[in-house]
């Protein structure tokens, strides 16, 4: 008895995107609160009908939240473990609460605001540990955890190096090129250009990317995401309760998250991800599941929202989703099958983190559900089912299929 | 045992192991510039950093085993843009993950910072030894260095 189709995306809100630290005087509270009721209004319901939080990567303090609001009753709280790959997978969580009958109306939420503390590391203090995970606070309460020290000397401080380290072998095994990393920055600018929310709105040219300071290598500055502000909201319910609303209803078509237990939180800390799993998204078993549980498979997607926190991330889903074969992710990028209109499978027809605004993953369920609802900016034609990831990151990473 | 800032050479902000009963040899041998790992007593599969269970065979038990110090370089990165202004001085680095010989290679890869290298030449396979880097009286830290 899986979850699939039982449960629909109802509403969908947000902010606006601030560039990293613009969005002061709000706060994660009052941001997080203006998303909800946005999503709730677009939804055609109220607070009084809310009783459910599907979180991750603590996007929220729902305590705090159901106070603020005045939910009057709050019969599910929850959240994926890990970060940003539990975005997607979040809503199969809303999904799961709904369907067992814990809660009927979920939000599923995510605030950002970077004023005081960067993600990724940018600052080494709290770094201590290194291993690329970026912020570890070695020196916090507790001590200091004794296996911090076969890292700290490696110089690997931030997520962007630990994705240098994957994408760099990447490119050893499989030919993949710089031109290809290119090809899918350029593309997602292209999108990100029309829509008046994004973030960087300028063109982006071959000669610019290559003109751009190295990160580092095999990373420059386009392939990594960018810094920003802002809350998106994600109103889910039961299917049949859909059916009333002001939205036509999205579906949960199948939900999945979890990954290898060996991929564990690898790449972020020793990297001992075995050889045959290290220069991907991590996503393989996931979209396994994923498929599975919906009864369909990659050729039926009409369009594909891959969390792009760096470039060669959206590669190795291509392959691990099987919109191509493994290894092979870098010529279908350079034929053009990931641009909008034209390609096999437009991807990131919002910008994504790369051009359109970075709030952990949430803009591109919104962008899944917008597609759905066939009111894009950027639309596919007749798109009927959708692909939304989160990750790749530590275990788990995730995956959503929505259908119209 | 403290020294300017060098190009190449990512300085560790840690001058302790902080180690514990599990991790203690290894920074013993470091010492002694040895590099030593802990081996499942059941299955040999070597687990390093240490860990509480075998990764196999779940097995509780270690022995800590004399490695040959060699290996290859399994990927890297050149950090090019220092990400805190005491950096600035020592990019471009190149921070490496790196095979050890005599293990069986995933589980028991190391991360570190690869020195005495052109960055720009450096290619994954190349042959490396564990070198170690004594910065206080009781921590020595592991790079790699090419073969």
């Amino acid at each position: 008895m899986s979850l699939r189709d039982s449960a629909a995306v109802v509403g969908v809100g947000a902010t606006p995107y601030y560039r990293r630290g613009q969005s002061l005087p709000e706060t994660p509270l009052s941001m997080s609160c203006t998303a909800i009721l946005a999503a709730l209004e677009d939804a055609g319901l109220t607070v009084n009908d809310l009783d459910g939080f599907a979180i991750y990567a603590g996007s929220c303090e729902p305590a705090e939240v159901a106070s603020v609001l005045g939910v009057p009753e709050v019969r599910f709280a929850a959240g994926l473990t890990s970060g940003g790959g539990g975005s997607a997978g979040a809503l199969g969580l809303a999904a799961a609460a709904i369907h067992s009958g814990m809660a009927e109306v979920v939000v599923t939420l995510m605030t950002l605001q970077q004023v005081n503390r960067r993600l990724g590391g940018t600052v080494v203090e709290g770094s201590e540990g290194g291993g690329g995970g970026g912020g570890g606070g070695a020196y916090g309460g507790g001590g200091v955890p004794p296996n911090d020290a076969f890292t700290t000397a490696s110089g690997l401080l931030s997520p962007g190096h630990s994705f240098s380290i994957l994408t760099q072998r990447h490119m050893e095994l499989y030919g993949t090129t710089r031109e290809h990393l290119a090809a899918i920055a350029i593309s997602q600018r292209d999108n990100a250009i029309r829509r008046p929310s994004s973030i960087r709105q300028d063109p982006l040219t071959v000669d610019d990317y290559f003109n751009a300071r190295m990160i580092s290598d095999p990373l420059c500055l386009f392939d990594y995401t960018m810094e920003t502000d802002g809350a998106v909201a994600i109103i889910t319910t039961s299917a049949e309760r859909a059916k009333d609303l002001r939205q036509p209803p999205v579906h949960i078509m199948a939900s999945a998250n979890g990954g290898t237990g060996r991929w564990g939180p690898a790449i972020f800390k020793y990297f001992q991800t075995p050889d045959e799993d290290f220069a991907s998204s991590g996503h393989r078993p996931v979209a396994k599941r994923l498929f599975e549980m919906a009864g369909v498979t990659a050729d039926d997607v009409d369009v594909a929202l891959l969390y792009d926190h760096f470039s060669p991330l959206v590669l190795m889903q291509l392959e691990d989703y099987g919109f191509c074969g493994i290894g092979e992710g870098g010529a279908f990028v350079a034929e053009g099958n990931h641009r909008w209109p034209t390609g096999k499978i437009p991807v990131n027809t919002h910008g994504g983190h790369l051009s359109e605004a970075y709030i952990i993953g949430m803009t591109h369920i919104r962008e899944a559900v917008e597609q759905l609802r066939g009111v894009a900016i950027n639309q596919v034609e007749g798109a009927e089912i959708a692909l939304v990831t989160g990750g790749p990151a530590s275990l788990p990473v995730s995956a959503t299929l929505l259908r119209r | 045992m403290t020294s300017e800032p060098k190009v190449g050479v990512y300085p560790p902000p840690m001058t302790d192991p902080h180690a514990n009963e599990a991790t203690q040899p290894f920074w013993d041998a470091a010492l002694e510039g040895r590099l030593v790992a802990p081996k499942c007593t059941k299955c040999e599969t070597v687990v390093l950093p240490p860990q509480p269970r075998c990764f196999e065979c779940q097995n509780d038990s270690f022995e800590y085993t004399d490695l040959p110090g060699t290996g290859q370089v399994f990927s890297y990165t050149i950090v090019r843009h220092p990400l805190s202004p005491k950096l600035k001085d020592v990019v471009p680095y190149v921070g490496a993950v790196v095979t050890l010989d005599g293990t069986q290679g995933a589980g028991a890869r190391m991360v570190v910072n690869l020195i005495d290298c052109d960055p720009e030449s450096v290619r994954i396979g190349d042959p490396i030894r564990i070198v170690f880097d004594k910065v206080s009286e009781t921590l020595a830290v592991p790079r790699a260095v090419p073969a």
